[in-house]
């Protein structure tokens, strides 16, 4: 099995590195080659995997044994559903894409970014190990700000994706360190120890804690209230990025947390009212804002916001049914969300508007669309046979069932589905329902775009229709590994006249009632925020940059002298002020017998530093700079380090060089410093050398620790066969550390070429 | 302003500094050298170079661009740290020839890794200056 895990993971992320290369092979078609992919693992999962009896399919390899770290995989019913979502709807997404980014120049970085996202999303539904899943969570934020930024040239685009990335990028750290609370609380980061030391954890001291830091991270992922925001804005995303990520699966990455650690957070009065509280709050926010929409993917994002809270409502209610109504509705809503979310592309992509009041009759023009989307609205809607119905059905049980505000919820609840369903009127009536219509050359769109609306509101039609085979199949083990027992299920369309049916026919009569009334009660509402969270993020944000900006004013003046002054102050304050606390207990040699030709060379370097400073030009100062250096170079060579001397050499030339063609670009050499500057400095500097010279003579009365210079000098040969210990402990002993700074060093190469071919540029007017 | 001097000179001296430095690389493992150095004397060579004949000469007696040397330096130095993990040995442990080579003494991974840091170095130093000695 190991195997076949491996590659529902690793298919994507290698499928990503090759998809530049397959748009250059075959264009468009590319994104059809690269939906083999996603629809292998459906394959997979259908025929090969089956659906885990009780249990589940495990493996781990070793990865950072050291860190416990393992990369583990952990495949039960939870997994198999968001595994069928995520490579799904993936495949739809992927086909649909390639015709609706047609001769697109980024369509290869689209679809390699569309593919890591989908990775990510299958290695955090798979995960085994909090610590891979966190590895995967933070992935699908970094793809997710690329593919909302994706049309890159457009500052609303940047603006969403990085407001997308900062908030779940805060979510994630709140969520890691939520992990590590848990984590240590169990003694594992492994979910197999996890999953069943529920209880430890609940009476442990870290539970509350812990619990907030996870309910964050999940909250801010799910677009829950006050987190909500980001969604709707990421809508500047091409339309299938909105339709994958936004509605069926990276937004529900948050669900899915919740109910994978359902097992040890639930069951707790805090977790029912913090996670019902705001579900709640989300469900009916959501499905407020959503009627007032002009924009239709803004409409659909702030229903998708509301169903998002139902979902987190339903697990923080947390009985049996609530759990089993929740992964019903999951399929449901992904199912015809997405199918919805494309069709307001298609809508988008033939037409050129989204706007709602502009919009009417087009089920002429694109009859097949308009029939697929409709079957979709009538999911969403609640309408038998579809799966929304029994999705609503169980919903309404699980909420009249709950073991608190039984009455509230319920109250909630049916009005954010009486909006609803007038939301899901307006979205398929007022697009093509009437004859009032601005545009007049729409038609349908080729097959690999209705075709994914058709196929998935059909689906949504088939398991209505088939209930009882994906209540076994799916819904059952997803339920069962939520809850950590067995959990039979069985679903049906048809129970009898019961209350719960005849709160959905009062849904759906209220729903059409406001439906008819749309006209007049969007007009009142027309501008009406009713909670604006994002202010809260735009002034954090505006802050933050002013204080930055503030301190780049004060430390980055753009003076050399400023610059080295900090730089000097700074080692004085820290490296002077230990020397006086510890003054003594140091002892240093004052003493030493000089041999005649380094007493020289010393009091000749002296003379040229003397020089360097006192020099009319700039090219006297260089060259005595260039007397200082060479100077350090023969200490070194009469000291017996050639490696130092020899690369001192090199350096002083080639510095000496540089200085001149630099200095040949300044301006004229002046001096600009008062006189009170100019001794400040002096003193400055003079402090710097005094400091350095202690420092020398503290460290050379040390006794030397030869332990390291011994072991060095017998390795280097026996181990490492060179007797340069220098150059042995440059390319061997130390060698990642060598890797390190000549990759640090190209990148400053490169940087400083960059910078200075800028400002060339800039001075040509180019 | 063209040195006559300076010109004559360097013509003759930029080999030999080349062929120097290559030398004080392969010696490095075992007497005073290594890649760091030669690649800061080669790089010398180039700045005499350019000094002598402008930075558009010095540019094309580059076997590449300075950009991409700095590249494949990196490259060499990351692939010779790479050689020992495919036969399943930890990253950067050093293998070595079983026979010496005269001057060079046994050849091995870390040979090849001073080579890469020796290319590094000359790229940026020779980066550096051209583009400051340009426009």
């Amino acid at each position: 099995m190991t195997p076949l895990l491996l590659y529902i993971v690793f298919g994507a992320f290698a499928a990503a590195v090759i998809a530049p290369l397959l748009v250059r092979w075959f264009g468009d078609r590319a994104s059809a080659v690269l939906a083999i992919v996603p629809a292998s693992v459906v394959g997979i999962v259908f025929f090969m995997l089956g659906p885990p009896p009780d249990g589940l399919l495990q493996a781990t390899i070793p990865w950072i044994p050291s860190l416990g770290i393992d990369l583990s995989f952990w495949v039960d019913g939870l997994s198999i559903i968001f595994v069928l979502l995520i490579a799904g709807i993936g495949t739809v997404v992927l086909v649909y894409a390639g015709a609706y980014l047609h001769d697109h120049r980024d369509l290869g970085r689209f679809l390699t970014w569309i593919m890591v996202f989908m990775g990510a999303m299958l290695g955090l539904v798979t995960s085994g190990n909090l610590l891979t899943l966190f590895l995967f969570w933070e992935l699908t934020s970094i793809s997710s700000y690329f593919l909302i930024g994706f049309l890159h040239d457009d500052a609303a685009s940047r603006k969403s994706a990085l407001q997308a990335l900062l908030i779940t990028g805060a979510g994630g750290l709140s969520l890691l360190a939520g992990f590590i609370l848990l984590g240590s609380a169990v003694g594992s980061y492994e979910l197999s120890a996890i999953l069943t030391s529920g209880d430890a954890f609940r009476s442990s001291e870290w539970y509350l804690p812990g619990l907030l830091l996870i309910l964050i991270g999940a909250f801010t992922k799910s677009a829950q209230v006050p987190f909500h925001f980001w969604l709707p804005n990421a809508m500047a995303a091409p339309t299938p990025v909105s339709a994958y990520l936004h509605s069926a699966t990276m937004v529900k990455a948050g669900v899915f947390m919740l109910a994978r650690l359902h097992p040890v957070l639930n069951g707790t009065s805090e977790f029912h009212v913090l996670v019902g509280t705001a579900g709640a709050a989300t469900m009916i926010l959501g499905a407020v804002s959503a009627f007032g929409q002009r924009d239709l993917k803004r409409l659909l994002a702030y229903t998708t916001v509301s169903a998002l809270g139902t979902l987190v409502l339903l697990l923080g209610i947390g009985t049996e049914t609530a759990v089993q109504a929740a992964m019903v509705f999951l399929l449901a809503h992904a199912l015809y969300k997405g199918a919805l979310f494309l069709t307001v592309g298609i809508v988008d992509h033939e037409t050129g508007t989204r706007d709602v009041e502009s919009l009417g009759g087009l089920w002429r023009m694109m009859p097949m669309t308009a029939l697929a989307a409709t079957l979709a609205a009538l999911s969403m809607a609640g309408l038998p046979p579809m799966l929304g119905f029994i999705g609503k059905e169980l919903l309404y049980e699980a909420k009249l069932a709950a073991p608190w505000a039984p009455w509230t919820i319920t109250a909630l609840g049916v009005t954010a589905n009486i909006l609803t369903v007038a939301v899901a009127a307006l979205m398929t009536l007022r697009t093509f329902g009437g004859a009032s219509s601005s545009v007049r050359t729409a038609h349908d769109p080729s097959w690999q775009m209705w075709g994914g609306v058709a196929l998935l509101a059909s689906l949504g039609f088939a398991a209505g229709m088939a209930a009882d085979l994906v209540a076994t199949h799916i819904v059952g083990p997803a339920t069962t590994a939520i809850r950590g027992e067995r959990v039979e299920t069985s679903l049906g369309l048809w129970h009898g006249v019961n209350p719960v049916l005849l709160l959905s026919l009062a849904t759906l009569a209220s729903g059409a009632a406001l439906y008819a009334l749309h006209r007049p009660i969007r007009r009142m509402t027309a501008g009406w925020r009713p909670w604006k969270a994002e202010r809260a993020y735009d002034a954090a944000l505006a802050g933050m940059l002013a204080s930055a900006r503030k301190q780049t004013l004060w430390l980055q003046s753009g003076q050399i002298s400023t610059y080295l002054a900090l730089t000097l102050l700074a080692t004085l304050l820290l490296v002077g002020l230990p020397i006086l606390a510890f003054w003594p207990q140091l002892s240093m040699v004052v003493a030493m017998d000089l041999a005649l030709l380094p007493t020289v060379i010393a009091g000749m370097m002296a003379i040229a530093a003397f020089l360097a400073v006192r020099a009319k030009t700039s090219l006297g100062s260089i060259i005595a700079l260039g007397v200082v250096g060479y100077g350090i170079a023969v200490l070194f060579l009469l000291y017996s380090a050639p490696d130092l001397a020899m690369t001192q050499f090199a350096v002083e030339t080639l510095s000496v060089v540089l200085l001149m063609l630099v200095v040949a670009k300044l301006p004229e050499f002046r001096q600009m410093g008062s006189r009170s500057t100019r001794l400040w400095q002096a003193g400055l500097a003079g402090a710097g050398g005094a400091l350095m010279t202690l420092l020398v003579l503290f460290v050379t009365a040390e006794p030397a620790r030869m332990t390291l210079a011994t072991f060095y000098g017998e390795a280097s040969y026996a181990l490492a066969n060179g007797r340069n210990i220098v150059n042995v402990i440059l390319v061997d002993f130390r060698g990642l550390d060598t890797l390190g700074e000549i990759t640090v060093l190209g990148i400053a190469a490169l940087g400083a070429v960059a910078l200075l071919r800028l400002v060339v540029d800039k001075e040509d007017g180019r | 302003m063209r040195s006559l001097i300076l010109a004559s000179a360097t013509r003759v001296l930029l080999p030999l500094l080349w062929l120097f430095s290559v030398f004080i690389l392969l010696r490095g493992h075992n007497e005073p050298g290594g890649g760091f150095i030669g690649g800061l004397v080669a790089a010398s060579g180039v700045a005499l170079y350019a000094l002598a004949f402008g930075p558009a000469a010095a540019r094309r007696v580059l076997p590449a661009d300075p950009r991409t040397l700095i590249a494949i330096g990196l490259v060499l130095a990351l692939g010779s740290a790479l050689i020992s993990t495919l036969g399943g040995g930890t990253f950067m442990t050093g293998m070595w020839s079983s026979f010496a080579i005269p001057v060079i003494g046994k050849v091995g991974t870390p040979f090849l890794f001073d080579i890469g840091v020796y290319v590094v170095v000359v790229g940026i130093a020779v980066a550096l200056v051209l583009t400051m000695a340009e426009d």
